[in-house]
């Protein structure tokens, strides 16, 4: 395949809000169940081990018209919550039998109780991540709540799932993580080659995309970069924070972009790589995931860190990037990301890391002022 | 003769000022200070170790009612927080930001700041802020969502094994040892508060009622959120029981007649307290039962602190907050309420600053619209941020929605 043909391939997959994919792997699969796992970070190991296909959740992008859930959920609530809850009234959860939510905010606590009643052929659950990493009985809590979560899929699966079942997925997904790692250290060397647009298409399409398949479509994308052409521009490099939920649109991605910048590094679907290195298998499965979760470092605004954790990763990370400047980037109602953005702002400006405030939503059709305002940036960076 | 009535608010004025005037001096006589919140909240523990107890949210929530809000949440605004975040988070920031001078005097720094994660994941986020600010110990206390209908024993035991932690380190930080006898005594003492306070919120099920059971109730439940555990509360709540006895005795209510009962979920919009109430009051409407003053607790249905199990029934408490149960029992809730109590309709006030509270109150309109055939009635304002409240706005809601509750009642007849 021609690297464009796999980039199109990804630009369907990821427009095809009746999960349609979603479909066609069910009657590739008879019986098999598929669950929607909601923003930012699920284990999506416990589904696949299931025999369930684990569908990345991200909203309804700029495709769907809201008909039904404005009258639902409230003007100064997030797009993705309200998006989600029109996929499901208007009828695009069919080919889903159930949906997970993690505790990420105050929003998607509530919103899986709103799908919970609105969708009653769907089965719904609410995964509560632990907050307390210090405490002494952080991993016994974390394995018991992912025990409980599997019971509850094998219910639904009506099947058992064994330790070497999870232990498999497990695997399969850290391969998946592991090309997902090079592609972005590929995009950090080469920005010019690989740009963040089509970085995001590559990851989101994994959102309908069953782990193994996602992972071979990753690597033959790998291969063919070693070989593509280009040259580098005289572009700035930036590091874009904030959009760890709710995804921007990708003409946004773009705008900035052609504003004069490349995105090096970024936490635009986060979850996908949240474990950042490989899940360790030793024994228990589940132990072994919940460890993963708890011990491992990836920083942001839906997890809580000691204070000054959350302000000095972001200089660190942006350091480590060789960055010119930060994009604090989020979406429009999302608390986590504004209350982060008073200290992330403030951390920056004492390392004197020039940045730059943008707020975007699902349904944003106008690009100019981000890119006027991204442009001016650029400028006051090149020419400082 | 009247002997009882007022007592609730004169009592609640000398508990408070004393409260307030001991904060004030307590950096200076270098006494423990914890801050921390109403959900979730562990204050028997904190107590046990001599902690003046700070909580923000009840400051907040003062400002609002003296109309000092505004100036406090601007200046956090200047700061850089967001005109579209939690109007609590800036005031309090605000306040932090202007030294602790705030119109009730001095607020001490905090030597501990206890962020109960408790169905709010703002209460993080906020305490995270003024961790940095004070540059002080943060504890989060992680409370599991209740997000089932059993409540797993492993969430309880994480809840323990962290309570445990916290109680080291209030050791290090006030070089005190704690006495298990002496954190019985104060769970013994919440017990009896808690027991009291629900008598008091039950008379609402008389017709008419003695109480309002969000006016006044959200006003009278600040002692049994703030100053659990100690014997002034206990005698707070058997004054408070009195003066409702006394009412019923007397023939008084909160309104002059009770015409209609309504059950209101969500806070009250703390800067425009009077004017909302009086939208309400000129219907003759009692609010029987509402969800606001379960945040700290819900206690009407047997759950008590327990000395006998201390640490378990601390744990417990935390997690049984009104914003820390999932939507459907919120739901369950509200549903018991109406039935017990006797009501005539739902109220439903969102408010942006809360999330937690206002995500999903269409969805509950919607049920009891529906399903219930129960007339529903859905405002909005905010509860710390005084730019959102439009009187003329709600007052045409509200009279709507009474006018037609009224037409169909005699209708009926």
């Amino acid at each position: 395949m021609l690297i464009a043909e796999i980039f199109d391939r990804c630009r369907a997959l990821v427009d095809d809000t009746d999960l349609s994919t979603v479909a066609a792997w069910k009657a590739a699969h008879p019986g098999a169940k598929a669950i929607g796992c909601f923003p930012v970070y699920v284990p999506t190991e416990l589904v696949h081990a299931a025999g369930m296909l684990p569908v990345g959740l991200v909203g309804g992008g700029g495709h769907i018209e809201m008909d039904h859930a404005d009258s639902l959920v409230q003007s100064f609530v997030c797009s993705i919550s309200r998006s989600t809850l029109e996929l499901g009234m208007t009828g695009r959860f069919r080919n889903l039998d159930g949906l997970l939510f993690p505790s990420i905010c105050d929003v998607a606590r509530n919103l899986s109780g709103m799908c919970s009643r609105n969708f009653p052929a769907l089965w719904v659950d609410y995964i509560h991540l632990p907050q307390n990493r210090a405490s002494a009985g952080v991993v016994d809590y974390y394995r018991s709540e992912l025990a409980r979560v599997q019971v509850g899929l094998d219910v639904l699966a009506g099947r058992t799932t064994t330790f070497d079942a999870l232990a498999a997925s497990i695997q399969a997904f850290n391969q998946q993580r592991a090309v997902l790692r090079d592609l972005h250290a590929f995009r950090r060397s080469f920005p010019w080659l690989l740009s963040t647009e089509e970085l995001h298409l590559l990851t989101n399409a994994g959102s309908v995309l069953d782990v193994a398949e996602h992972t071979n479509l990753l690597q033959e994308t790998l291969n063919l970069l070693s070989m593509r052409k280009g040259k580098p521009k005289d572009r700035i490099r930036v590091l874009l924070e904030g959009a760890f939920c709710e995804q921007p649109p990708l003409e946004l991605m773009k705008a900035i972009e052609e504003a004069g910048c490349w995105i090096v590094e970024d936490d635009l679907l986060l979850g996908r790589r949240w474990l950042a290195t490989d899940v360790t298998l030793n024994g228990d499965p589940l132990r072994a995931l919940a460890e993963s979760y708890v011990r491992q470092d990836t920083v942001s605004s839906v997890r809580h860190e000691r204070p000054r954790r959350r302000a000095d990763s972001l200089v660190e990370r942006a350091r480590e990037a060789r960055v010119d400047g930060v994009l604090l980037c989020s979406a429009k109602f999302c608390e986590p990301a504004l209350f982060d953005q008073v200290l992330l702002r403030n951390a920056l400006e004492q390392a004197g890391i020039p940045h730059l405030a943008l707020e975007f939503e699902e349904k944003m059709g106008v690009f100019e002022t981000p890119r006027t305002q991204v442009e001016t940036f650029v400028e006051s960076i090149l020419f400082a | 003769m009247a002997l009882y009535q007022d007592l609730g608010r004169n009592l609640q004025k000398d508990l408070l000022a004393k409260w307030y005037g001991d904060l004030a001096l307590a950096n200076e006589r270098k006494e423990p200070v914890a801050y921390l919140f109403v959900s979730g909240n562990v204050e028997e523990l904190l107590q046990a170790y001599g902690f003046h107890l700070v909580y923000p949210e009840i400051n907040a929530l003062q400002c609002g009612i003296k109309k000092a809000a505004g100036g406090f949440i601007q200046k956090a605004e200047e700061a850089g927080y967001s005109s579209d975040v939690c109007g609590y988070v800036k005031n309090d920031v605000g306040i932090a930001l202007a030294g602790g001078k705030w119109p009730l005097g001095n607020l001490p720094k905090p030597d501990l700041l206890v962020c109960t994660y408790a169905g709010c994941t703002t209460y993080m986020k906020w305490f995270e802020a003024l961790a940095q600010h004070f540059e002080c110990p943060l504890f989060v206390l992680d409370v599991p969502f209740v997000r089932d209908e059993d409540v797993p024993a492993a969430d309880i035991a994480y809840v323990v094994t962290q309570l445990r932690e916290l109680s080291v380190l209030c050791q290090a930080v006030t070089g005190r040892t704690l006495s298990e006898e002496r954190l019985r005594e104060l769970v013994r003492l919440s017990a009896e508060a808690e027991d009291l306070w629900v008598r008091v919120l039950e008379m609402a099920k008389r017709r008419p009622s003695p109480l309002d059971g969000f006016f006044e109730a959200v006003f009278f439940m600040a002692p049994i959120n703030v100053l659990r555990g100690t014997p002034e509360c206990v005698a707070y709540y058997e004054g408070v029981l009195r003066e409702m006895e006394e009412r019923v005795s007397l023939g008084i209510g909160p309104i002059p007649e009770e015409k209609f009962r309504v059950v209101l979920e969500g806070p009250p919009p703390w800067p425009h307290f009077r004017a909302f109430w009086d939208l309400f009051k000129r219907w003759g409407v009692t609010c029987v039962a509402s969800t606001y003053p379960r945040v700290g607790g819900i206690w009407d249905w047997g759950m008590r602190h327990d000395p006998e199990r201390p640490w378990e029934s601390i744990a417990t408490h935390a997690m049984n907050g009104y914003t820390n149960w999932n939507l459907a029992r919120r739901q369950a809730m509200m549903r018991r309420f109406v039935a017990e109590y006797h009501a005539d309709a739902l109220v439903l006030h969102s408010v942006k600053s809360c999330r937690a509270f206002s995500m999903g109150m269409a969805d509950t309109r919607e049920l009891f619209l529906r399903e219930d055939r129960l007339p529903a009635l859905f405002i909005e304002s905010d509860l710390a941020d005084p730019r959102y409240f439009s009187e003329a706005q709600l007052r045409t809601r509200v009279d709507a929605f009474f006018e037609a509750l009224e037409h169909r009642r005699s209708a009926r007849v």
